[in-house]
């Protein structure tokens, strides 16, 4: 596998991470649990940012295995 | 008038006056009720009991005797919620047993109890040792709390110094195969919610006994087919195994390029990760 892949594997599980969390900050009826899950997700945002920052620069580095 | 039809309209507008008074009274259980509610209990039930075998001569004289009783009691139970003199008149006043760890042993001859008694009474509080009581107390109903020494109580979250997520009650919102709708609208949720979780795990209406939704909004279901596995929600653990996972990709990541500035942002992600794992972690995990 190749360092690209990689990366997008680690980069979808964080997207489904941040979607629980998204969920989990909306059906809790507790105000501390929901702001902690909303503050989770948004930092797992950033995190992503960066990753697929880096993916773009990984695809042009390996070009013949963009889109795997 | 029919002696067996006077007892019968007797005895049942008796039992609704009675139940009546019973409700006016409160909720408290006579148990848990100081001697003078519950000898007064005694009195209003053998009252009514004679009034409605008609054993009282005069039927306007049982009334009386009822309503004094009664009257009484009410009035005695709202000046004791009224004045704290009262109440102490009324309930009596809680007696110290143990104190610093030393058993009191004047106020044990006040209450009428013996040696043996307050061990049974610590004992039926689950306290075999008494070396481990702090302090205890005679309550007005005369039951038993002890409080324990610091370091013999059980150990809370608190002592070991870890956060728990809040918890709020959970909500019954499927009882007996019916879905019950006012949980549902507390919780914010309505039935197509419910059905789509249902669904979810692959079971019918039917089939379940009782499902509960806890604070976190996850649904808990008992089915009536006891055979049928179901599984428990674990979406939360999953999370955080994810999580966990993702920070150990990113350091593997950071420390496997060659490029600085991207090993770099694989670092600060990786720590932004495990920092963000510990502060869920009472979330998810607790």
């Amino acid at each position: 596998m190749t360092v690209g892949s990689q990366v997008k594997q680690t980069l979808s599980s964080l997207k489904s991470a941040q979607a629980t969390m998204k969920i989990y900050a909306v059906q809790t009826r507790n105000k501390e649990t929901a702001d902690a899950f909303d503050k989770a997700a948004a930092i797992t945002g950033e995190i992503i940012k960066d990753l697929e920052e880096r993916l773009q620069t990984l695809e042009l580095q390996e070009p013949q295995y963009k889109g795997n | 008038m029919q002696s067996w039809l006077n007892v019968l309209l007797r005895s049942v507008a008796l039992f609704f006056i009675v139940a009546l008074m019973v409700r006016l009274i409160g909720k408290k259980h006579p148990s848990r009720m100081p001697p003078v509610y519950y000898i007064s209990y005694i009195v209003i039930a053998i009252i009514a009991s004679m009034i409605s075998l008609d054993i009282v001569e005069n039927t306007v004289f049982g009334f009386i005797a009822l309503g004094v009783w009664f009257g009484l009691l009410f009035i005695l139970d709202y000046l004791a919620l009224k004045s704290k003199w009262m109440s102490e008149l009324v309930n009596g006043k809680e007696t110290i047993l143990v104190k610093q760890g030393k058993i009191m042993e004047e106020n044990l001859i006040r209450v009428r109890m013996t040696g043996e008694e307050l061990l049974r009474g610590l004992r039926s509080k689950n306290v075999f040792n008494l070396a481990d009581v702090e302090f205890a107390i005679m309550e007005t109903t005369g039951d038993l709390n002890v409080m324990l020494k610091s370091d013999k109580k059980p150990v809370t979250p608190h002592d070991l110094e870890w956060k728990v997520a809040p918890q709020a009650e959970p909500q019954t919102v499927i009882l007996d195969g019916n879905i019950l709708d006012e949980p549902l609208a507390n919780l914010g949720l309505n039935r197509e919610w419910l059905e789509e979780q249902l669904e979810h795990s692959g079971v019918s209406l039917d089939n379940v006994f009782v499902g509960q939704v806890d604070s976190s909004g996850d649904l808990y279901l008992d089915l009536f087919n006891d055979a049928v596995q179901l599984p428990q929600p674990k979406v939360k653990e999953l999370l955080f195994a994810n999580l966990q996972k993702c920070q150990a990709d990113i350091a593997k990541y950071a420390l496997e390029t060659n490029d600085k500035t991207a090993r770099k942002m694989y670092m600060s992600n990786a720590k932004k990760l495990e920092s963000l794992n510990k502060e869920l972690e009472p979330y998810l995990m607790r």
